[in-house]
């Protein structure tokens, strides 16, 4: 029973050095807050396009890259730098070096996503219809979207620039799929069948429910996929690096 | 009671054998040499006792807690010098200590008063906030040893840690091992310095191609092949190999400007050389002798095994 304290002191102090270490690092700056701008200028301003209408899916993009470009980074640049043995020699168990990780995104995803926020509120007039559900979007959002990063430096590569690379070729095509520049009820055949597969689908569709009241699925659907999703990706993160580390990696 | 107790340890990477089939207890209060060639599974016991690596079979007690069932308690009785000086080259070295502490659960004021301890032992005081990744690898394995010992291992763990060090370094972690020792933590040295070995460690665990092949203390070690003694002998100009052609001498070899002379009758060789120094009109600038060497035990134990 012992080590119950000693587990969640371990996911804290992980969590406290990668906010530290990590957040400034220019992977993260470039692919977690120049990215998502990048791509709202591109696909938004200049085309006469109902700001307001489209910000729950803006938002959900930009808490996507915030909250899944610290995850990739971290295990990887430890591997490379060699701390990761270290690491893992303190009183901490893997478990806790994900669960430490996963918190660090999810706290970076939190913290700048609220901030564009609030920024926005002052040039556009966007609505939040039910603040429950916008906050539970945030939390559940931040948390899948952390742990899909955390799962993207699972495989075993010492190399940072690899991983980000990596992270980038499925991070990208989601954005496209899930509702963000087409709005899902405007989707059909391959496309819809696609977006059903990508968690930040659920994740528009509930910024959608929590600020114009509207959203395809049930918001207790979205929840549900955002929570199993979660739940998935931190087990598989688990299993890919627990196997890493029987073999040595 | 035995700090460290490991039995039956295998460990596979696909088709090759890292460690098989190994077993050893450490005493509390000890300084256990862990000795190998490279690639003969010593780092990788070495991180299947400190919970880094799970063996595919195998116990590990470290002061009696199981390693494997009950990793967080056992790791706690422990601090871990990994062989490269691994500490966060963005933090200072009074962050890296802070994170080490916060590890262990230190609270801040006593954690502070560590860190001052230690930084002055460690010699680096007017470096504490200086990014650790300016640091020379000396000062980075300072560093990592602080990291290691910030809350008062009962047992201390140290792979290959002199490797590529100028001697002051190596002095300092020697003698920070020394002290540790005394106050009262067991300590696991892997290395393949035999010298170290020999100087630091009251038991020496020989291991070769994933086996161990001997286990004893360095004195018995040595008089198990108490058969070969060696002289080494210097002139006053250069010689040729020719000259070792005496009686007695097994085997010459080029020792920096010396020679080193292997031999069964170290008095046979002695008589050989003044004599013929006299006759060649060469002066002997040095000549000592000594008995059996850990380093010759080491050969002979992973050579033959």
């Amino acid at each position: 029973m012992m080590e119950v304290p000693l587990f969640l002191r371990g996911i804290l102090v992980i969590t406290g050095k990668n906010m530290r270490l990590y957040y400034t690092k220019p992977p993260v700056l470039m692919f977690g807050l120049l990215f998502p701008l990048f791509m709202f200028f591109a696909f938004f301003v200049g085309r006469h396009l109902d700001l307001v209408t489209f910000f729950p899916a803006f938002l959900a993009m930009m808490l996507f890259f915030t909250a899944s470009s610290v995850g990739p980074l971290i295990t990887p640049w430890e591997k490379r730098e060699k701390t990761y043995e270290r690491l893992l020699s303190y009183p901490v168990t893997q478990d806790s070096i994900i669960l430490g990780d996963v918190a660090a995104g999810a706290f970076f995803g939190l913290g700048i996503s609220l901030l564009v926020w609030i920024a926005s509120t002052v040039f556009i007039p966007v609505a939040i219809t039910s603040p429950g559900l916008f906050a539970l979007a945030f939390i559940l959002g931040t948390l899948a979207c952390a742990a899909l990063g955390v799962l993207l430096a699972s495989p075993a590569s010492d190399s940072p620039p690899n991983v980000m690379i990596f992270s980038n070729l499925i991070r990208f095509p989601l954005i496209f799929i899930s509702g963000i520049f087409v709005p899902l009820s405007q989707m059909q055949g391959w496309g819809l069948t696609l977006a059903y597969c990508s968690p930040l689908t659920y994740l528009v569709d509930l910024f959608n429910a929590a600020m114009q009241g509207t959203s395809v699925f049930s918001p207790l659907v979205d929840c549900v996929v955002l929570i199993g999703v979660s739940a998935g990706f931190i087990i598989a993160a688990r299993i890919i690096q627990k196997r890493n580390l029987v073999k040595g990696m | 009671m035995n700090a460290i107790e490991a039995g039956h340890l295998v460990k596979r990477f696909g088709a090759i054998t890292a460690v098989n089939d190994v077993s050893l207890t450490v005493r509390e209060g000890e300084t256990f040499g862990f000795l190998g060639p490279n690639g003969a599974g010593k780092t990788t016991t070495m991180r299947m006792l400190t919970g880094v690596l799970t063996p595919e079979t195998g116990t590990v007690l470290i002061n009696g807690i199981d390693i494997h069932r009950h990793p967080l308690d056992a790791k706690m009785q422990m601090g871990v010098i990994p062989e490269s000086s691994t500490v966060y080259g963005d933090m200072s070295a009074e962050q890296n200590l802070h994170l080490s502490g916060k590890m262990y659960g230190m609270p801040r004021a006593l954690r502070e008063k560590r860190i001052d301890e230690i930084l002055s032992q460690m010699g680096l005081s007017d470096k504490r906030r200086i990014l650790v990744r300016t640091f020379s690898k000396g000062m980075k394995q300072r560093v990592s040893i602080a990291c290691a010992i910030i809350h008062r291992p009962k047992v201390l763990f140290l792979d290959e840690p002199t490797s590529g060090l100028d001697v002051q370094s190596r002095r300092l972690v020697i003698e920070t091992i020394h002290q540790m020792n005394e106050q009262g933590s067991t300590i696991f040295l892997t290395t393949h310095n035999i010298e170290e070995a020999n100087t630091l460690c009251q038991t020496v665990c020989i291991i070769n191609k994933g086996r161990i092949v001997a286990q004893d203390s360095p004195e018995r070690l040595r008089k198990m092949f108490d058969t070969t003694q060696s002289v080494e002998v210097s002139f006053d100009r250069a010689v040729t190999r020719d000259l070792f052609a005496g009686e007695g001498i097994l085997r010459a070899e080029p020792c920096g400007d010396k020679w080193r002379l292997y031999t069964d009758n170290p008095d046979a060789v002695l008589k050989y050389l003044v004599g013929r120094a006299e006759r060649e009109s060469l002066g002997i600038t040095s000549l000592t002798t000594s008995g059996p060497s850990l380093e010759e035990a080491f050969v002979h134990l992973t050579e033959c095994a």
